[in-house]
């Protein structure tokens, strides 16, 4: 039956003056389109069973003992133990230093790369280098620069401006290894926060910044009133990215700071591998999870872009 | 004093010249348009005049002062794009105020302007709004609205109207007309819309291929196209253009087009035995059956009923010609027809280059 007919069934429909004869809206229904649901289903799939799976599987062994029955046991094993307060603190101090100083830095980067001047394209492809690079192997050039016979060291003897190499990397100076961390982990994941600004950048339309500029509107001016705001649903997406990351954070750190510094992962992995207690590493695992899952939240929520604020 | 100068500008983009040499005076107050078919380089013309673009060559004066190299923001100006540009992220009230704010006057007086600029567009119910929430011609309403607030000394417009459905446009040009000789801001307005050109300008430049071809009032441009390029593209139907050879003949001058002749004025006299091109306006020739007085024996190819008038092509010898009548005028394809041109509005064209022939 076509629906071009149901109209004209409408009409025909002998009804009182004043009184419409409204159409079957039952029959008039839009068939269900199921090729989006398709298209998903692939990365549904393959996110339930590497991702979903072993989520749930990690929340039962966190809350299992060694019989098999339910318990609080491992929370408690990983509250007590003396790097908790430790790895909490430096994974949360991590956080909130880096993820700022990485937008600020990968907005600078991106708004350079973006005036499309000469070498523009040419610092894109320099940047972006480090993140062909995995965090392991950063962390062990980043452990060779910073070493006692590490590039900065011989830099300073040669310079005269010390006699014995400057220990970076010790636990007398936590400060300095933290900072260390912090500088090799900005070198190597600035990038990523950049592409996706980039990304953003690109498909802000010319015609914006050039109406503001008509406008009256100051470098200063337009990047605040017009390219920023219009750059926040990106500015959100790597936000939320760069801090699940930080918070996953580990080998980078395993390699430049050893047990100096410890963070979250570094002790689900010490849990794991170490000590074998699968429980307090699954209890490690889900905390991340839950201070992730948090974080995104607030990021939605308060960088939220209302559908009527988009093009 | 907002008096627009353009001494010899010159914009490349590569080898190609977009504007070549365009030298232009637009008066304080004044409507000028300029007019072109799409992509004779009104757009970059207006881009250099916003400071958008930097000419390769010449000098833009805005009130005497010398603005070639000046920052847009420098320039006093205001500008309305083609494509609207308001930010979907502000409201419209924000949109609107939007330059002001730049230019950080205070909010009681960004308010007074907001509330005035968006109530002569009446836009003032839809200020809490964001632009995804109002339709194509709301939006464009408040892109006007938005350069007015600024009370701005010059006022540019790319095409402002060409995004808006026949009848809005229609509706807009009245309004924006009548709204624009209220604020007396100078203002330069971009359109390929020959109609939009002669309703609302005071003057037209028209462009072809990155030059002004003519600068002239619209009646003047209508009725004296500087050649055949401008005949032929103002005007519905466009300028008739045949080719004939001047001639001397017992009565005295003539022009004779596929072996008929009609009078010409004396003083075309140095064109004798030469071609030349005659232009004419399908208003100013009227249709007969009969042969009588000056005129030229066609034959009606096509018959095109429109409303208020039939457009009639006709032919004579290889060349065409189109005639408007009353809508009641007994006419068929194929049949002859005797087409008296009203003499005194005959123009005279090079038959080689299309220039007006100078007849002084
Ligand atoms: N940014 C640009 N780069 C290269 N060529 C351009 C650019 N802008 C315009 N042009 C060219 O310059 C000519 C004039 O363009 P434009 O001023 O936009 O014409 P109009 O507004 O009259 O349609 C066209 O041939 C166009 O292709
Ligand atoms: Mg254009």
């Amino acid at each position: 039956m076509s629906l071009k007919q149901e109209p004209e069934q409408a009409l025909k429909t002998p009804g009182q003056a004043g009184e419409v004869a409204l159409p079957d809206f039952k029959r008039r229904r839009r068939r269900f389109n199921y090729t989006p649901f398709l298209l998903l289903l692939p990365a549904t799939l393959f996110l339930a069973i590497f991702f979903l799976y072993p989520m749930l599987q990690s929340f039962i062994i966190a809350f299992q003992d060694s019989q098999g029955g339910f318990t609080f046991d491992n929370i408690d094993t990983m509250v007590k133990d003396t790097n908790f307060g430790d790895a909490l603190k430096y994974t949360l101090l991590f956080i909130v230093i880096i993820v700022p100083l990485q937008v600020v830095l990968a907005l600078i980067m991106a708004l350079v790369i973006n005036t499309g001047l000469k070498w523009a394209g040419f610092f894109l492809y320099i940047w972006t280098i480090p993140l062909a690079i995995s965090d392991l192997a950063a962390g062990i050039v980043w452990y060779s620069i910073f070493t006692n016979h590490g590039y900065i060291n011989q830099i300073l003897i040669q310079l005269g401006l010390t006699q014995t190499p400057i220990d970076f990397l010790s636990f007398e100076n936590p400060t300095l290894v933290f900072v260390a961390v912090v500088i090799a982990e900005l070198w190597r994941a600035t990038a990523i926060v950049m592409v996706i600004l980039v990304a953003g950048l690109q498909v802000i339309p010319r015609a914006y910044t050039e109406a503001a500029e008509v406008f009256g509107a100051s470098p200063w001016q337009r990047l605040w009133h017009v390219t920023l705001p219009m750059l926040k649903p990106s500015l959100q997406v790597a936000l939320i990215l760069r801090t699940i990351l930080a918070f996953q954070t580990f080998a980078l750190v395993f390699a430049l700071a050893g047990r100096i510094m410890p963070v979250l992962a570094g002790e689900a992995y010490k849990w794991y591998n170490d000590v074998r207690n699968v429980g307090v590493a699954a209890t490690y695992a889900l905390l991340i999870l839950l201070l992730s899952l948090a974080n995104t939240f607030i990021y939605l929520r308060f960088l939220n872009t209302k559908a009527e604020e988009l093009a | 004093m907002a008096q627009i100068r353009l001494e010899n500008i010159i914009k490349l983009f590569g080898k190609v010249a977009a504007v070549n040499n365009v030298s232009l005076t637009i008066n304080d107050g004044e409507f000028m348009v300029l007019l072109g078919p799409s992509g004779c380089g009104k757009t970059t013309l207006l881009r250099c005049l916003a400071g958008l673009e930097i000419p390769d060559g010449g000098n833009i004066f805005i009130s005497d002062q010398n603005v070639t190299e000046f920052s847009p923001r420098r320039r006093n100006i205001a500008m309305v794009f083609q494509n609207y540009a308001i930010f979907p992220h502000l409201t419209v009230y924000d949109n609107i105020g939007f330059g002001l704010k730049m230019k950080k006057f205070s909010k009681a007086d960004i308010e007074k302007n907001v509330k005035r600029a968006a109530t002569l567009l009446e836009v003032d119910k839809y200020l809490e709004r964001h632009p995804a929430q109002l339709s194509g011609g709301q939006r464009q309403r408040v892109a006007v609205a938005r350069a007015i607030a600024m009370n701005p000394a010059v006022l540019l417009m790319d095409e402002p109207l060409s995004n808006l459905d026949a009848l809005l446009r229609m509706q807009m040009r009245a309004e924006l007309k009548r709204l624009l000789q209220e604020i007396g801001a100078t203002t330069v307005y971009v359109t390929h819309d020959q109609v939009e050109a002669l309703s609302m300008g005071d003057r037209i430049s028209v462009m072809k291929s990155g030059q002004i071809a003519q600068v002239d009032d619209p009646m003047k441009v209508y009725t004296d196209p500087a050649n055949t390029f401008v005949g032929g593209f103002i005007g519905s139907p466009p300028m008739n253009f045949l080719v004939g050879e001047v001639v001397q003949s017992e009565g005295g001058l003539a022009v004779e087009i596929e072996g008929q002749r009609l009078p010409a004025p004396a003083n075309l006299a140095r064109m004798a035995g030469q071609k030349v091109t005659v232009g004419l306006r399908a208003e100013n020739i009227e249709a007969g059956e009969v042969k009588d007085g000056p005129g030229l024996p066609t034959q009606v190819m096509v018959v095109e009923p429109l409303g208020s008038h039939l457009l009639l092509t006709t032919r004579i010898g290889g060349q065409s010609l189109k005639v408007v009548t009353p809508v009641d005028y007994p006419v068929s394809p194929d049949q002859p027809l005797w087409l008296r041109p009203d003499l005194n509005k005959l123009r005279w064209l090079d038959a080689q280059s299309g220039t007006l022939l100078n007849l002084n």
